[in-house]
């Protein structure tokens, strides 16, 4: 009993660690100044929305992989997935969830396109360092 | 010897409690989370520590069950200073700061106390089903602490993106944990035996990015940590 109480407890705070995790993860690129290049890339100019993720996605699996985004990516698709999840379901009868769920899969595409611009830049210090050799 | 994919998680593990302290060194912030590296330096014993008993005793031995949960055990009142030393952290600048002090040196001794009078009253039995109980609720009171000071911080509108993301991770470590041991008691099936070194990998891989990635000054905007739909 108190074993079945301890795990169900842990599955929502697991859940609920997660979501405030991913979203700390992406408050932290919403003040980033995107570059000229991604946005010519990407062509997006101010922020991004949330059909913007999967192809964004796409694009930074064409870039060489930066270790340090990669716990940060994975952990934002998840939570992609639970928001497209909840769009499916629970935000069909409550517009507000709907609207929440669109506002944070933006977050998440934000989050993307700022990876993008970081590998991009990194790319261009690899290529640099090696020309200079 | 367990198999090579358990060992590799582990090695993987030792890679990333060494990469944090290594970080927070490079970063000149080892002094400023003297804990949470300390913690990870504990760690790396008790790995050499487990690794000796594995490799002298075998796997299955009792020998090696009960240094695995003793440490484990040790560990985890380890991570309760490292919490602690974030209550400080986030408390610090309030007047109540000593009573969060006073109040913590009085619940690690509790815990630590109690803990020891199980571990002393059920020698034993440790290597069997009541340590998985015992390591249960350590994570769980884990937890709870962690809950708590995840309330609070959103309650002072804590803006740091390091403690922000050092507490979150720790969070989800403990509640992972929590529910694998948990699920392990119900079911009687060794889940943590598998998953363990997995979620073991998780908190310094986490800690390691956010002390990597973000600067002491690194700040972040309280409302988007708030997950309500409006």
């Amino acid at each position: 009993m108190m074993a079945a109480l301890i795990f169900a407890v842990s599955v929502v705070t697991l859940l609920m660690f997660f979501v405030s995790y991913c979203r700390s993860l992406t408050a932290a690129s919403s003040r980033y100044a995107l570059s000229k290049e991604v946005r010519d890339v990407t062509g997006i100019h101010a922020f991004a929305s949330g059909q913007d993720f999967t192809r964004v996605m796409q694009l930074l699996q064409l870039c060489p992989e930066r270790p340090e985004d990669r716990l940060g990516l994975r952990a934002v698709a998840y939570y992609f997935e639970i928001l497209n999840f909840l769009q499916k379901t629970v935000a069909r009868l409550t517009p507000s969830v709907e609207s929440w769920a669109e506002q944070e899969r933006a977050g998440c595409a934000n989050f993307a396109v700022v990876a993008l611009d970081r590998r991009i830049a990194f790319s261009r210090e690899v290529l640099a360092q090696q020309g200079e050799l | 010897m367990p198999g090579p994919l358990v060992l590799a998680i582990w090695y993987v593990g030792i890679v990333l409690e060494i990469a944090f302290v290594v970080c927070s060194i490079a970063r000149k912030s080892f002094f400023r989370y003297i804990f949470l590296n300390a913690y990870f330096l504990l760690g790396l014993g008790s790995d050499a520590g487990r690794y000796f008993f594995l490799s002298k005793f075998g796997q299955g031995s009792d020998e090696y069950r009960y240094a695995y949960f003793y440490t484990d055990a040790l560990l985890t009142l380890a991570l309760y200073l490292a919490l602690i030393s974030l209550y400080s952290c986030v408390f610090g600048e309030l007047r109540f700061n000593r009573y969060v002090r006073f109040g913590a040196v009085i619940l690690l001794l509790g815990t630590a106390l109690f803990s020891y009078a199980v571990v002393v009253q059920s020698e034993q039995r440790l290597a069997t089903a009541f340590a998985y109980e015992l390591s249960q609720n350590l994570y769980f009171v884990g937890l709870v602490l962690t809950y708590i000071l995840w309330g609070a911080m959103l309650k002072l509108r804590e803006t740091r993106t390091r403690v922000v993301q050092f507490v979150l991770s720790l969070g989800l470590y403990f509640s992972a944990y929590a529910a694998c041991y948990a699920l392990g008691n119900l079911s009687n099936y060794p889940v943590v035996q598998y998953l363990s070194g997995g979620i073991g990998c998780l908190l310094p891989l986490a800690w390691t990015v956010t002390m990597w990635r973000h600067a002491e000054e690194s700040r972040l905007e309280p409302a988007r940590l708030l997950a309500v739909a409006r």
